[in-house]
């Protein structure tokens, strides 16, 4: 599937935005290297496809730097304890995650960036919003949340089918997540039937997000050599842009 | 921004506002004395003292991580996690609930900062509009004095010198606070403060907030059937101590 909206495409530095009013004082034009989001459930390959992507670019002589979901200095340790303990509303929850991917935004992303590196960025706000909208969120409050993040140069969703999910968990773990299954919404009390309600809930938010940011969608129930044809191709002709 | 009352909320909402040193959180104190001694339903939260996020905006002020965005965030943070928990279901409980700073702290002091004043108020909007704000307005000069008399060692994000304003935190902080209180002035007639003068003493003070809280909120409708179970040891000791430190900040 490609992106053909009427939004523009992300890519082209000069072409750089933020998605809203932004952070202060940071200068657009400065920001040479690339910005990649890869985004998709547990099991939908996501790690797989960084890792390997990782290896390609910096084998092809580009710096790299990681980012992802609880990873900043300033909130990572609250929040998995928040999580552990399920304790927080859904306003608070998607607050502390807004802060932990602000934080992230400053300190790593931006000076990156402007250091002409390539991020990679395993989940980016889609995610975030997504789950939020699941959770009843509204859609136009997220978005101004939001609109302090930095347009990527790609996106990828990879999707794959729930019931694909469910083998590819299953076999890597012998459980379901506690929250990719959703547990916390009360769809079902069985967690096998919440996992699927869940992740199909996840897909239709994933979908309803492309329509405004235009993302990449992935076919992610092939192999993953093929699928990192896919993103190999697009990134390849992303790096040559400049 | 519709009231708790506009809402048909059961609960009424109280806040006060002003700047560190206006005695605000003084006045906020003596009126819970008051409704508890009336046997009013009565609940106090105060400005980042969610205990969980507390710790996070902590850390990010002693090593000096945050950023205005996520100073910002992390103060939503705090307040969504106490407004979801605490004030919202004391609210549809039928309670007075007294906040020691509301959602107008973050709009004067995140847009001070450099944060885009729609951008603000558009996270905080899942907040309903207190049924009674009053803004402690001191001269600014007063309220520099009070909290400047000992020399205390102003802390980093407290004197505003992530701001770069001036080198000095003194001076720095002067600074900071004079463009706060410009914030608040201009927001004043939207958000209906009660302008209050905190220059005056306390006693007088506190006179007017107690008349103007019985005038506004039927209180009668608050007051306990069953009598006051004892409230939890850490909200009754070392009130007066607590509220000298300014957490707010």
């Amino acid at each position: 599937m490609k992106t053909n909206d009427a939004k523009p495409t992300a890519g082209r530095t000069n072409h750089r935005r933020f998605y809203g009013h932004g952070i202060p004082h940071v200068r657009l034009e400065e920001l040479a290297g690339k910005l990649i989001a890869v985004e998709g459930a547990d099991g939908s390959g996501r790690s797989t496809q960084i890792a390997r992507l990782v290896d390609w670019l910096e084998t092809s002589g580009h710096a790299t730097v990681q980012v992802g979901l609880k990873r900043s200095t300033l909130v990572s340790a609250e929040l998995e304890k928040a999580q552990d303990g399920n304790i927080l509303s859904r306003t608070t929850l998607s607050l502390f995650y807004a802060t932990d991917f602000a934080d992230q935004l400053e300190n790593i992303i931006l000076p990156a960036l402007k250091g002409g590196l390539i991020v990679l960025a395993d989940r980016y706000i889609y995610t975030l919003m997504a789950r939020d909208m699941v959770r009843g969120m509204d859609e136009a409050w997220l978005k101004n949340l939001y609109g302090i993040a930095l347009e990527p140069d790609a996106v990828f969703y990879l999707e794959v089918e729930a019931e694909e999910l469910v083998q590819r968990n299953l076999s890597k773990k012998a459980a379901l997540d506690y929250w990719e299954s959703g547990m916390d919404l009360g769809l079902s009390r069985d967690m096998f039937d919440s996992f699927l309600k869940y992740q199909m809930a996840m897909r239709n938010a994933f979908r309803q997000l492309q329509k405004t940011y235009g993302f990449t969608i992935v076919d992610g129930n092939r192999s993953v050599e093929t699928i990192t044809e896919t993103l190999w191709g697009k990134i390849r002709a992303l790096l040559a842009e400049k | 921004m519709k009231t708790f009352a506009e809402l048909n909320f059961p609960g009424r909402l109280v806040a006060v506002e002003g700047l560190d040193g206006s005695g605000k959180s003084t006045q906020i104190y003596l009126l819970k004395r008051w409704l508890e001694a009336e046997g009013i339903k009565v609940y106090f939260s105060e400005w980042n003292s969610s205990e969980l996020v507390k710790s996070a905006t902590s850390k990010g002020k002693k090593r000096e991580l945050l950023t205005p965005t996520t100073f910002s965030l992390i103060h939503a943070t705090d307040f969504a996690d106490r407004y979801e928990r605490h004030l919202l279901p004391l609210l549809r409980a039928g309670y007075v609930v007294l906040c020691d700073r509301y959602v107008f702290t973050a709009f004067a002091r995140d847009v001070t900062r450099g944060c885009p004043p729609d951008w603000v108020r558009g996270i905080y909007s899942f907040a309903a509009q207190p049924d009674l704000t009053f803004f402690f307005k001191a001269d600014l000069e007063v309220s520099l004095n009070r909290i400047l008399e000992g020399r205390p060692k102003l802390k980093f994000f407290e004197a505003g010198m992530d701001l770069r304003l001036s080198s000095d935190p003194y001076e720095s902080f002067r600074i900071f606070q004079g463009r706060i209180l410009e914030q608040y002035m201009a927001m004043s007639a939207e958000f209906s403060f009660v302008v209050t003068d905190a220059n005056q003493n306390v006693e007088t003070q506190q006179a007017t907030v107690r008349k103007l809280v019985r005038e506004r909120i039927d209180l009668e409708r608050f007051r306990r059937r069953s009598p006051l179970p004892l409230p939890p040891p850490a909200q009754r000791t070392n009130k007066v101590e607590e509220m000298e430190e300014d957490s707010a900040a």
